[in-house]
């Protein structure tokens, strides 16, 4: 393989899992640091990417309106794609919290998950929103005019990597901040927390709200990398499961294994893809389906061995302090 | 309307089914089960494995009861998968949910691990089966009975009734009239005065996965009668069983029949309105209503 | 011999430990009371008698044998029934199946047995189809006594008895339990009301702090003066 071919592949490599380290630092905001058990993952990575690209494309005209259907397109750059979709996935978020977290843990896992697949069935049913289950395609990239063809990847990446520090940076000035040590308190003992007066409910809708935001955000990153988005992306699997095994895998509650997570499991995940190729066809053909059984008891062994994750969660700050 | 009304009945007897073992297991182990879809994914394509290849290699001849599309195979194939099923679920919960309790892990993180088991179960189907739909009996025309008013309702439909219907006969007899039964409704009341009165509480998980995945077996074995078997087929209930068991109150066993039956008829009355597939999406807002209006469901649950 | 012996048992439910040191006694037939302030630790001291909590330092034996540790449902197969303050029946169960319950670790025939814990709460054989949750709290403490007594035990523990009942149930609570000691069954009871635990009670233990305070008879705790300055309420 030619040097260039290498690095071509790496560069994906990195930017896929930069991507999902930003989904995973939404996760820990409302997981590692609140204590919200999101299972619906999916449901804002698709409303991210569905609404960046729906701000960044244009309305189809001509003959292309007829094969096309879109609720809007604005044509606007690539910021204001990142941007929009981490406002509409807040204000879902939002609404999505009024009904639901007041609820039992429990409660609020099949509450996500039921709106994470009715937004799939909606994407993918209603033709006039987001043109059903063909999806959205040719999606407009950042600075596309300045580099083109096989190095504009490099580009890409850069800006992932941009936007995933920045995420990052701006996390953890929150996390370390008062609000960071309510939420952490909520987590620990949401009892006592509201016993000294904090009001419980809005720091969980903050915790949701702005990891949604972040998620959304993840969601606009993934659409304008693969150019193309339909509901059937936005599955279970590669949108909610492996993002949690990849946070408990790095560390919940650590920004840092947030990211670690989101890394080495992309990494198994590639890796394996290559082992695959390895094997006889039979298991060949197989081959995503064994590499999600890999994954799923990656997370069981994980749990019942290391739940901290290879990071473990950061060093409390204590809740006194406050 | 009415055949929606009917055919949602016999759908929601299945649901039912299934919404009674999420129940059983939430109200005696404290978890929510998202493998519960699973074990019914697995207890069709093990039933459709013995009908399809043990026993005609055992020698026992296809047939079919008059009008139901099914025979002697079926019927042997039916107990023993349940009984398999039931095996599973202990199973799981011995090599991992067990050993998540003794470490005194939180309800999340239980129901994250069966979040792991049910996709694990889910491609070990896709791994041995593959993605395609199949039938216990394909290409057979199941025509439907009239009954008086103007319903229609094939045979193999009036089995499945049958069946739910026994099943939880069977069930209530079990929990309020043997001393295995009682001790369950005990431990699902007061788990700790359970363990102080001295009665087995690890033995009673074991008996509540056990019966929960018996029931979800039937479930999904009913289901593969009526509809067809494919691998998404218990994930697609997960939410809808999860609907039925938190309306019927979460923790009560016959809440959550009362509220399968009513989950089914809403999901097919609303396909007057909605499209089929929306039917999940129906069965969701269902649960969302109630959570808002009345959290402890129609008949009220155990607290948690 | 001995019934209960407990000595120098230090227990907590952290790595702070309530209880430091504490030593009980039981005699056959006696009845104990255990009195002290709130946050004594008199509750604590009873779960580590019967294995809801593993005591740290200490010994626990039951007439010879040494029970330290073991847990609830082997603590209750030696002789020890143990009645919790609160959450003490099964709610959805009725009067009848919470007795069944009671007996489930028994392998005989019961129904003699049943038929003597309603002879000592007739009130409850007559609405012994009812659920136990619908039950006023004075009927769900007998209801929980009676279940603890299913099994015959040769000690009953029993925590806070009359804790929110109304003043003439809580003596109607003492006066069951003075006839149940008078069935044979030895008692330790853990009681916020410290002067009827003490009329009642053959010997007293006074807690505070997690620590021993004073022990002696019923009838010279009651007269002490100091006791019933600090404990008594005057």
């Amino acid at each position: 393989m030619e040097w260039g071919g290498v690095t071509a592949y790496l560069v994906s490599l990195v930017i896929m899992a930069s991507i999902y380290g930003v989904f995973c630092l939404g996760l820990n905001i409302q997981w590692g640091y609140t204590g919200l058990f999101n299972i619906g993952i999916a449901g804002f990575f698709c409303v991210g990417a569905y609404t960046s690209a729906m701000i960044t494309r244009p309305m189809p005209s001509g003959i292309l309106a007829n094969y096309v259907h879109q609720l809007f397109g604005l044509n606007m750059p690539f910021v204001f794609g990142l941007l929009g979709a981490a406002v509409v996935c807040g204000v879902v978020a939002f609404i999505i919290g009024i009904p639901t977290l007041r609820l039992d843990e429990d409660y609020l896992a099949i509450a996500t998950l039921g709106i994470a697949e009715t937004f799939r069935l909606i994407f993918n049913n209603e033709r006039w929103l987001a043109n059903g289950p063909q999806g959205l395609m040719g999606l407009p990239q950042p600075l596309s005019s300045w580099v083109s063809g096989r190095q504009y990847d490099y580009v890409y990446l850069v800006i992932v990597l941009i936007v995933m520090v920045l995420v990052y940076l701006l996390i953890e000035k929150g996390i370390r901040s008062p609000w960071g040590r309510v939420l952490r308190a909520i987590r620990e003992d949401e009892i006592s927390a509201s016993a000294s007066g904090k009001d419980v409910f809005r720091f969980k809708m903050q915790s949701l709200v702005f990891g949604s935001m972040v998620m959304g955000i993840g969601g606009a990153l993934y659409a304008h990398y693969t150019k193309a988005i339909s509901p059937d992306v936005f599955t279970p699997l590669y949108g909610t499961f492996i993002i949690w095994v990849m946070l408990m895998a790095g560390g919940s509650g650590n920004n840092k294994g947030a990211l670690l997570g989101a890394y080495v499991i992309w990494g198994i995940w590639i890796g394996s893809d290559f082992m695959m190729d390895m094997l006889p066809d039979v298991i060949r053909d197989k081959g995503p389906y064994l590499r999600f059984l890999l994954v799923g008891i990656l997370l069981e062994i994980i749990l019942i061995y290391r739940p901290q994750g290879i990071l473990g969660e950061e060093k409390k700050v204590s809740i006194m302090a406050d | 309307m009415a055949e929606l009304i009917v055919y949602g009945i016999v759908l929601g007897s299945i649901i039912a089914l299934g919404a009674i073992g999420i129940t059983l297991v939430y109200g005696i182990v404290r978890m929510a089960n998202f493998a519960h879809g699973e074990f019914m994914t697995w207890a069709a394509y093990l039933a459709l494995f013995i009908v399809t290849v043990v026993l005609p290699w055992l020698g026992v001849p296809d047939s079919t009861f008059g009008p139901l599309s099914f025979g002697w195979r079926m019927l042997i194939a039916f107990p023993v998968t349940m009984v398999a099923v039931a095996f599973i679920a202990i199973f799981f919960d011995r090599l991992l949910y067990k050993k998540l309790r003794f470490k005194k892990s939180s309800a999340v993180i239980l129901a994250m691990s069966s979040l792991g088991v049910s996709f694990i179960l889910r491609m070990i189907i896709l791994i041995v089966w593959g993605a395609d739909y199949r039938f216990f009996r394909p290409g057979v025309m199941r025509p439907a009975l009239e009954l008086p008013l103007g319903i229609k309702i094939r045979p193999d439909q009036i089995f499945i009734l049958t069946v739910a219907l026994v099943l939880v006969v069977l069930l209530y007899l079990f929990l309020q009239k043997t001393k295995m039964g009682k001790a369950m409704r005990a431990t699902a009341d007061n788990t700790e005065l359970a363990l102080i009165s001295g009665i087995d509480t690890e033995g009673i998980v074991m008996w509540t996965w056990g019966i929960g995945g018996g029931l979800a077996a039937a479930a999904g074995i009913l289901y593969g009668i009526d509809v067809q078997i494919h691998p998404g087929m218990g994930w697609n209930f997960v939410i809808p069983l999860f609907a039925a068991a938190i309306l019927g109150g979460i923790g009560n066993m016959y809440g959550a029949f009362v509220g399968g039956l009513v989950i089914g008829v809403a999901e097919q009355v609303s396909t007057a309105f909605l499209l089929p597939t929306y039917k999940l999406a129906v069965a969701f807002m269902i649960m969302i209503l109630i959570l808002f209006i009345r959290p402890q469901g129609i008949f009220g649950g155990s607290e948690k | 011999m001995t019934i209960l012996k407990a000595e120098n048992i230090t227990a907590g439910y952290t790595e702070l430990d309530i209880l430091q040191d504490v030593h009980l006694k039981v005699e056959p037939n006696q009845i104990v009371s255990i009195i002290g302030p709130n946050g004594a630790g008199k509750s604590t001291l009873l779960k580590s008698i019967f294995g809801i909590l593993k005591p740290r330092e200490g010994h626990i034996f039951l007439k010879s044998e040494e029970i330290t540790g073991l847990k609830p449902n082997k603590v209750a197969r030696k002789g020890i029934s143990y009645v919790p303050q609160v959450s003490n029946v099964f709610p959805s169960l009725t009067i009848q199946e919470n007795m069944e319950m009671g007996a489930f670790i028994r392998t005989d025939d019961f129904s003699k047995r049943i038929d003597e814990v309603y002879d000592l709460f007739p009130t409850l054989r007559e609405k012994r189809r009812q659920k136990a949750g619908q039950l006023s709290g004075g009927q769900r403490q007998m209801v929980a006594m009676g279940r603890a007594l299913m099994l015959d035990p040769l000690l009953l523990l029993l925590d806070e008895p009359s804790a929110g009942l109304a003043p003439l149930l809580v003596s109607t609570i003492f006066e069951k339990i003075v006839e149940i000691n008078q069935t044979g069954v030895a008692m330790a009871i853990v009681e916020q009301n410290a002067k009827e635990a003490l009329k009642m009670a053959d010997y007293g233990y006074v807690l505070a702090m997690g620590r021993n305070v004073l022990d002696d008879t019923g009838e010279a705790l009651l007269d002490n003066e100091e006791v019933g300055r600090l404990y008594l309420g005057g």
